[in-house]
């Protein structure tokens, strides 16, 4: 009998009802739910007389909305504000854990997930936030659900799905000085286009992925749905485990072994196969820089910016002219010739505290460009305090960066955190969608690493030549 | 949720790829905790200039002769990005019940489901001829029907589409997911029970 997959064994294994040739009724683990996509979900709850079936299995937060200036002060935005008391009135009366706007467990759902040791390998993880594939990083299946779907899960702890064919993407060899596992992700999307994914749950393998740290692990998988991957995931291996061992909320003394036991017989069997496969050699990459408005119009740092007359379709010409129009961008125009007004180091993506440490070791010594506005908004209020035991938040600040509270901020630019309409901005986070970080702004999406150095050099430079 | 058997209607179409979430409805309207009142928001930015009130011409879906349309005919990979359900939302208040296009992001696709509102796929060619056929006759009409799986015009045109047979037997009685669940209490109690102690987190 052929091996499975690591998805096909978690899939399995958390099957409660399926009906032939219909999807499948899958048990969920843990139920990650935030302010922004859930307050209808709660609402449903209460027109219909139900509660949550299972509320330990359910954490909350607020991420989305909040604003990462003073926390003392009450909130500005009376409809922001009535959104974040929401949450926090729902997840009081359903009886679900809930870290506040001022608690010290406060941060990006996707951020917290993972720091408490609530996202475990073998589980599977929903959250009304496409990013929840980040938690894939560690070996579960974590995929992104819509308002309707996170009151199902809240009513019966179960999610319907149909079962989705499973791709491979090997990226073998060795990662080269500079290119980091966001440049990793970039160029995959690259490769296989913003819906090369669709229909598909990820696997990334090869050597490039199990060189990352848990960190940057996550920077990949959390993509995964920008390549319009149902999920993204990594086998669990030495450093998953290192990683949970003694997280609050992992599993302790016996029950750790018994996890671990189960945990180490998560990986894809050696004789498995893939519906799909594609492979990309790691030394071809490069850091990497988003032109356009979607993340697979992206090119190389030593790169230019494409001609619609290089496309091979008329709709992706016609795309190309759509997103040159918008960016303010011309064809044939290099990459490090593109000045920039704003630099975000922030977002599920990239604000954990590698990417602190790496972005704060390019800017250390070095003065914020005069014509950028640089701001670092840290993924959790606990990595925030980490940072600052450290001494990143001085180095920051003394080149000239502003230093945030935790939050998703000018990611999705819910809060006030936002660009102004022709303000070029470049972004650690996941999208650069027309208006994405404001209406009429132009985002950039780059390494912290890049971002730091484009906030330095008031452009994007090579960060290997740094 | 109102069900969806048969619907003849008139057909927008907006001849663009990679439709994503943002665009459909721009997360400034995401503060609110309604689950109604996003369709006058819907393509917000698109929609509207600068001032928020003043139609833009330039886009497609302000055009006099699509008024009313019920059915929208689109690119590839509509409703990419965001998973907000807001999406579904705004576009149902449109005014549109049924959504074709070549391919669908799959959060959109079950967000719409969950609305009462059909995805159909259809083959790149029979949508840029739907397209063609929607930009070029007035009042341009088709009928898109379930239970057969069948989408028609008056022209000669028509196509088969695949559903999922659950999605259809769901949108065609218009039933409740969470109620269907709940009938397999017995399975998921037991599922429970197998569970290992050690996956209760807090």
């Amino acid at each position: 009998m052929a091996g499975k997959t690591l998805f096909e064994k978690i899939w399995e294994s958390h099957v409660v009802h399926e009906e032939p040739d219909g999807p499948a009724l899958l048990y969920v683990d843990l139920h990650l739910v935030h302010e922004v996509t859930s307050a209808q979900a709660f609402e449903g709850l209460r027109l219909s007389g139900r509660t949550a079936r299972r509320p330990e299995l359910t954490v909350a937060t607020v991420d989305h909305n909040v604003p990462t200036a003073d926390r003392g002060a009450p909130i500005a935005d009376d409809i922001s504000r009535r959104q974040i008391e929401a949450m926090e009135q729902n997840a009081t009366e359903f009886g679900l854990t809930f870290y506040g706007y001022r608690s010290p467990n406060q941060g990006i759902v996707h951020v917290i997930g993972p720091e408490l040791g609530y996202t475990q390998p073998g589980k599977v993880i929903v959250c009304g936030d496409s990013h929840t594939s980040t938690h894939g990083a560690f070996g579960a299946f974590a995929l992104g659900i819509g308002t309707s779907e996170v009151e199902h899960v809240l009513a019966t702890q179960c999610l319907i799905q149909k079962k989705p064919k499973t791709m491979e993407v090997r990226v073998d060899g060795d990662l080269p000085q500079g290119v980091t596992a966001k440049d990793i992700i970039l160029g995959i999307i690259g490769h296989i286009g913003v819906d090369g994914g669709v229909g598909y749950v990820i696997e990334y393998t090869g050597e490039a992925i199990r060189s990352l740290s848990m960190e940057g692990r996550m920077t990949v998988c959390n993509m995964s749905i920008e390549g319009g991957a149902r999920a993204g995931m990594i086998a669990p291996d030495e450093k998953t485990f290192a990683y949970l061992k003694g997280r609050k909320y992992a599993p302790q003394g016996a029950n750790w072994d018994e996890a671990l036991a189960y945990w180490r017989t998560l990986a894809t069997d050696a004789d498995a196969a893939y519906d799909s496969v594609v492979k990309i050699d790691a030394a071809t990459l490069a850091p990497h820089v988003t032109w356009g408005t979607n993340p697979g119009q992206v090119v190389p740092v030593t790169g230019s910016v494409p001609s619609p007359g290089e496309m091979t379709s008329p709709e992706e010409q016609a795309a190309t002219e759509r997103a040159l129009t918008y960016m303010g961008l011309e064809g044939g125009t290099p990459i490090q010739d593109i000045a920039v007004d704003r630099v975000f180091l922030g977002s599920c993506t990239n604000a954990r505290l590698e990417d602190l440490r790496a972005a704060a070791g390019i800017v250390h010594g070095k003065r914020v460009h005069p014509d950028v506005r640089a701001m670092v908004v840290p993924g959790s209020t606990l990595l925030k305090q980490k940072a600052e035991s450290e001494g990143l938040n001085e180095v920051f600040q003394a080149a000239g960066f502003e230093w945030r509270e935790a939050g998703c901020s000018m990611c999705l630019g819910m809060n006030p955190d936002i660009l102004a309409p022709g303000e070029r901005c470049a972004s650690t986070s996941n999208r650069n969608f027309e208006g994405r970080q404001g209406k009429g702004g132009r985002t950039h999406l780059v390494s912290p690493q890049m971002a730091a150095a484009a906030a330095i050099a008031g452009r994007f430079v090579d960060v290997r030549e740094w | 949720m109102e069900p969806f058997v048969k619907h003849s209607g008139k057909v927008a179409a907006l001849d663009r790829v990679n439709v994503d979430t943002d665009q459909i409805i721009p997360k400034q309207f995401l503060k609110r905790i309604e689950r109604t009142g996003y369709g006058p928001f819907a393509f917000f930015d698109w929609r509207y200039f600068e001032d928020g009130t003043t139609p833009n011409p330039d886009f497609e879906l302000n055009d006099a002769r699509y008024d009313g349309a019920t059915i929208l005919v689109t690119g590839r990979n509509f409703g990419c990005g965001s998973s907000r359900e807001h999406a579904a939302w705004a576009l149902k208040e449109y005014g549109f019940l049924a959504i074709i296009a070549p391919s669908f992001a799959d959060i959109f696709a079950n967000n719409a489901v969950e609305n009462g509102m059909l995805t159909v796929v259809l083959p790149p060619d029979d949508v840029a001829e739907l397209t063609r056929r929607a930009q070029t006759i007035d009042g341009y009409q088709i009928t898109v029907d379930l239970a057969n799986t069948t989408i028609q015009d008056n022209q000669g045109f028509t196509a088969t589409f695949a559903v999922d047979p659950t999605v259809q037997h769901r949108l065609l009685h218009g039933l409740d997911a969470v109620g269907l669940t709940l009938q397999q209490e017995a399975a998921i109690a037991a599922f429970e029970e197998r569970r290992p102690a050690w996956l209760t987190v807090s």
